[in-house]
């Protein structure tokens, strides 16, 4: 039997083919889902800011950041066998969920998706599919199996990217 | 105030924050009742500092549709503020706002939407009022913005907001009751400095 195996807000997981894994309601936020396809090793970051380095105290929880969350994440995935050289990811997320809201705070979402954006760059992991920005929280579900990224939204039909 | 976090100024001061709360919660309340020229009764609020994660659930769940009106606050303090409602219990204050002519239907018409954020103004506005009115500071809310969605992706906005501080996010619910039980909860996000600054005009030194 597989499972799906939840991750929660600035957390992050790993898992082996054929389970799946998932995150609810990304809002702001990005979901970075990573997968050797060889292996059928994949992994799920739900980061919430952009630069640890920015943050007093940042130590403290590294899945909160794209930059230490998605190496983290990555590090944990290559104790599972995966390669980095054969890892491929896709994104979503990243929403402005109020316009008008502080110019800091709407733009974070965008922030988190050029912050994810660098670091799979500097990792040398290609983007291959995202569904990024907009005003609407995401649910996503990952499967390495096939690779699959499900994207539910509210009002919306189920897309796979 | 040194290398004080929020959670920590949250914990050590949650009396005076919880009765903050009791008070702005009042103040809405009653701008509610007269708004819907009805009585509203409440319960009084839960305050409680918690993880997003557990706040979340509190709601119901990630996946939890909620309406939240969100808006910024500023003059002697900085920051910003978001209430919160269910979907269903947005649907009966818009009903009773437009006097029964609201469509039915599960989804908000834009007529709807504009009647929600409205109600929202108001009673975040009187939220703020009575705290203006406390510590004798001036505080102005900017225009308030309306979503309708997953309450995880609605309250990612204050969690980050928060995270750049603390983790814990202070949660003020408020329960009150029409003809049918609203849940409603607020969430003020002062930054760091307007803690101390509340705290200092109602003669509380922070240390």
């Amino acid at each position: 039997m597989s499972e799906i195996i939840k991750v929660g807000m600035a957390d992050l997981k790993t898992c082996k083919s054929p389970d799946g894994i998932t995150t609810l309601g990304l809002g702001s936020c990005v979901g970075i889902a990573i997968r050797d396809p060889v292996t059928l090793v994949g992994g799920l970051a739900h980061i919430m800011l952009p630069d640890s380095t920015a943050i007093r105290n940042s130590a403290s929880n590294i899945a909160k950041f794209a930059d230490t969350g998605i190496v983290e994440l990555v590090r944990q995935m290559e104790l599972l066998g995966a390669k980095r050289s054969r890892m491929v990811a896709k994104i979503a997320g990243g929403a402005a969920m109020f316009a008008s809201a502080r110019s800091d705070i709407v733009q974070v979402g965008q922030r988190n998706v050029e912050a994810t954006e660098e670091t799979l760059k500097k990792l040398n992991i290609p983007i291959i599919a995202k569904d990024c920005g907009a005003n609407y929280g995401r649910t996503v579900i990952f499967f390495p199996e096939t690779g699959e990224y499900h994207i539910r939204a509210v009002g919306k039909a189920e897309t796979i990217i | 105030m040194g290398e004080v976090s929020l959670e920590e100024v949250s914990e050590k001061y949650y009396d005076v924050l919880k009765e903050i709360g009791n008070i702005g919660a009042g103040n809405a309340m009653t701008a509610l009742s007269q708004m819907l020229q009805s009585k509203v009764d409440m319960q009084v609020p839960q305050v409680k500092l918690l993880e997003l994660s557990e706040m979340s659930e509190m709601m119901g769940g990630e996946e939890q549709i909620m309406a939240a009106v969100y808006l910024g606050v500023e003059g002697d303090i900085a920051g910003s503020m978001m209430f919160l409602i269910e979907k269903a219990s947005a649907k009966h204050l818009i009903s009773k706002v437009m006097m029964g002519m609201a469509p039915e239907g599960d989804d908000f018409t834009d007529i709807e939407l504009s009647a929600l954020k409205e109600v929202g103004n108001i009673i975040t506005g009187a939220y703020l009022n009575s705290l203006a009115v406390m510590t004798n500071m001036k505080i102005f809310p900017t225009p308030p913005d309306l979503s309708v969605d997953m309450v995880g992706a609605i309250l990612s906005v204050p969690a980050i907001e928060f995270g750049i501080m603390g983790d814990k996010i202070l949660l003020i619910q408020s329960k009150f009751f029409d003809e049918v039980e609203i849940d409603g909860y607020f969430i003020l996000i002062p930054d760091l400095e307007s803690y101390s600054k509340i705290l200092a005009s109602l003669g509380i030194p922070v240390d």
